[in-house]
């Protein structure tokens, strides 16, 4: 069997949770050809390369494909995809967007957001907000999948596949980019952080997520958000930590001032430990956390911050 | 123009899924149901272009068993002028929702398709991708803006990074997130007046479509449990437990 996997990536960083997609290729197994599409993503293609268990990279360098628009994108994957009875992506906001449409292309179904392989063609996936694991086998004979990255651990970095670059153009001629406004942070990744300290409707507006910047400071950590802070505009979209927002599972996250609503805790709660700094101590976060403590966090994070 | 609004009837945003004892499904009796909260942000949507003059018809559809007229009906009252039901299993795959929605838009030949961007059940969000790449039309999901201009629409997109905009010819896709916009309440008055909106029930196995599953839910289980923890007194505490029990901090 012969696999095919999508590389997320910004045309100039491989993105860390590929490395946990290829995890889930291993475990489907079989042949793993990794395809960067982009526009002057030379780094990312030998980052690719270095990926173990992958023997070849496909690179599509190509203007059509430099904002990864789906409708181009998925133009791309279906013609290659003769070659593969596995296409697999990350569950990152390309993948999400193109992959559906490459299903719908080959007349097969998609598998989203698997957190779990049985087999070549059964997979575990989290639904309801992650209230229950289905177990779903494709009946499709080519299968196409999308990977919760927070499922699997990441594969080395020390292998060397072979780079193929690919002479292809597909562009669909309906759509075309016309801004981004991206945010910038010195910050780890909120997908790839090792720690996440998280804001929510406590914290009242988007200053005071100041007092959570000295602590991410110390711990080396990412700030996420809850929905509440996003909504209320104290934050960007892109900290958003939830079922429909970012999947998020470090080894210690800390959510200040968040209730803990299900939809929040579908993002965060496979965290390996979850501290919860609530002046409510009726707050379902608590329900979930290791540590609690009931405070005003406007005492505490100053506090802990000082004590770190 | 003309916009398409499909919805779907789903669990209640409130509610906790539970999982039935034999592990076949998620147990849904008596369980409050609602329109899904994306699905409403794109009725909201498209009634809002209706209120602006860009919109001049706005038609909800819906796939499922009777029961999914009650969602209809909400969409009505928050504005939508028709409705059709395809009567169909309620479990049908995401690949056979689009081609009966495909189906939909070659009869109806609306200028803009607005869906959710995923529901809240299967948490799949492939719907109106699937649509857009069967309609061989521009998709702009996860939308947090849209502004038709001329024969293109701009939709402003939340992406990982950030904020990105895309221009797409119409007719077009554009699936909605949560900052899109907030949805009115009904009023009483057009609740009532909702029910008088034509609603039109055609039946899927007339639009001669092969709808054969494409997966097997060979089971549901409920998730691993988290233990509460303990509360602890004070900050001193609480970085001694993560340094020496947790050992996540050093």
């Amino acid at each position: 069997m012969s696999i095919l996997v999508f590389a997320e990536h910004d045309n100039s960083t491989l993105k860390a949770e590929t490395l946990k997609t290829v995890a889930a290729a291993q475990a489907i197994g079989g042949d793993i050809t990794i395809l960067v599409a982009g526009h002057n993503c030379q780094n990312v293609a030998e980052a690719a390369a270095k990926v173990n268990g992958v023997s070849k990279v496909l690179v599509a360098d190509n203007a059509a494909y430099e904002h990864q628009l789906a409708e181009n994108i998925s133009l791309l994957v279906t013609e290659l995809a003769g070659d593969f009875e596995h296409i697999v992506a990350t569950a990152l906001s390309t993948g999400k967007n193109f992959m559906p449409r490459v299903a719908a292309l080959l007349d097969v179904t998609q598998i989203s957001d698997i957190i779990g392989v049985e087999s070549s063609d059964t997979f575990v996936r989290p639904i309801y907000a992650g209230n229950a694991i289905a177990t779903v086998q494709s009946l499709d004979s080519k299968k196409v999948i999308t990977v919760r990255a927070t499922g699997f651990d990441a594969v080395a970095t020390d292998g060397n596949a072979d780079v193929i670059a690919l002479d292809i153009s597909t562009d669909a001629g309906t759509s075309s980019h016309v801004s981004d406004e991206l945010t910038v942070s010195e910050r780890p990744d909120l997908g790839a952080a090792g720690v996440v300290i998280s804001g929510g409707r406590g914290m009242q507006n988007g200053d005071n997520f100041k007092l959570l910047e000295g602590i991410a400071d110390k711990l080396g950590a990412a700030i996420g958000a809850s929905r509440a802070a996003v909504d209320a505009g104290f934050v960007p979209n892109d900290m958003q930590v939830g079922q429909t927002g970012k999947i998020v599972a470090p080894d210690l996250y800390i959510a200040v001032g968040i209730s803990g609503a299900i939809q929040h805790l579908a993002g965060m709660k496979d965290s390996k430990i979850i501290v919860a700094i609530n002046k409510d101590p009726e707050a379902p976060i608590f329900q979930v956390a290791d540590y609690g403590i009931v405070a005003d966090l406007f005492d505490a994070l100053p506090e802990l911050e000082a004590k770190l | 123009m003309k916009v398409l609004v499909p919805i779907k009837r789903v669990i209640d945003y409130n509610v906790k899924a539970r999982v039935k004892p034999d592990n076949s499904n998620v147990d849904l009796a008596n369980v409050k149901m609602a329109i899904n909260p994306f699905c409403e942000i794109a009725v909201e949507e498209a009634v809002r272009l209706k209120e602006a003059g860009t919109a001049t018809e706005v038609v909800a559809v819906s796939i499922g068993d009777k029961s999914c007229q009650e969602q209809l009906r909400t969409a009505l009252a928050l504005g939508a002028d028709r409705a059709i039901q395809i009567e169909a299993d309620t479990n049908l795959d995401s690949l056979n929702i689009a081609k009966l929605l495909h189906k939909v838009v070659e009869e109806e030949t609306p200028q803009l398709v607005i869906l959710g961007k995923q529901a809240i059940d299967s948490d799949n969000n492939q719907t109106g991708q699937m649509l857009a790449a069967l309609t061989g039309m521009a998709q702009g999901t996860f939308a947090s803006e849209i502004k038709v201009e001329g024969d293109k629409v701009n939709v402003t997109r939340e992406v990982d990074a950030g904020l990105q905009t895309v221009a797409l010819n119409l007719p077009a896709i554009v699936t909605t997130d949560l900052r899109l916009n907030e949805p009115r309440y009904a009023s009483l008055p057009n609740i009532m007046k909702a029910k008088r909106k034509p609603l039109a029930v055609k039946a899927a196995a007339d639009f001669g479509i092969d709808l054969t599953a494409r997966t097997k839910l060979l089971k549901v289980t409920p998730p691993a449990e988290r233990q509460a923890g303990i509360v602890v007194e004070s900050v001193d505490e609480l970085v001694e437990k993560l340094k020496n029990e947790a050992k996540v901090i050093s």
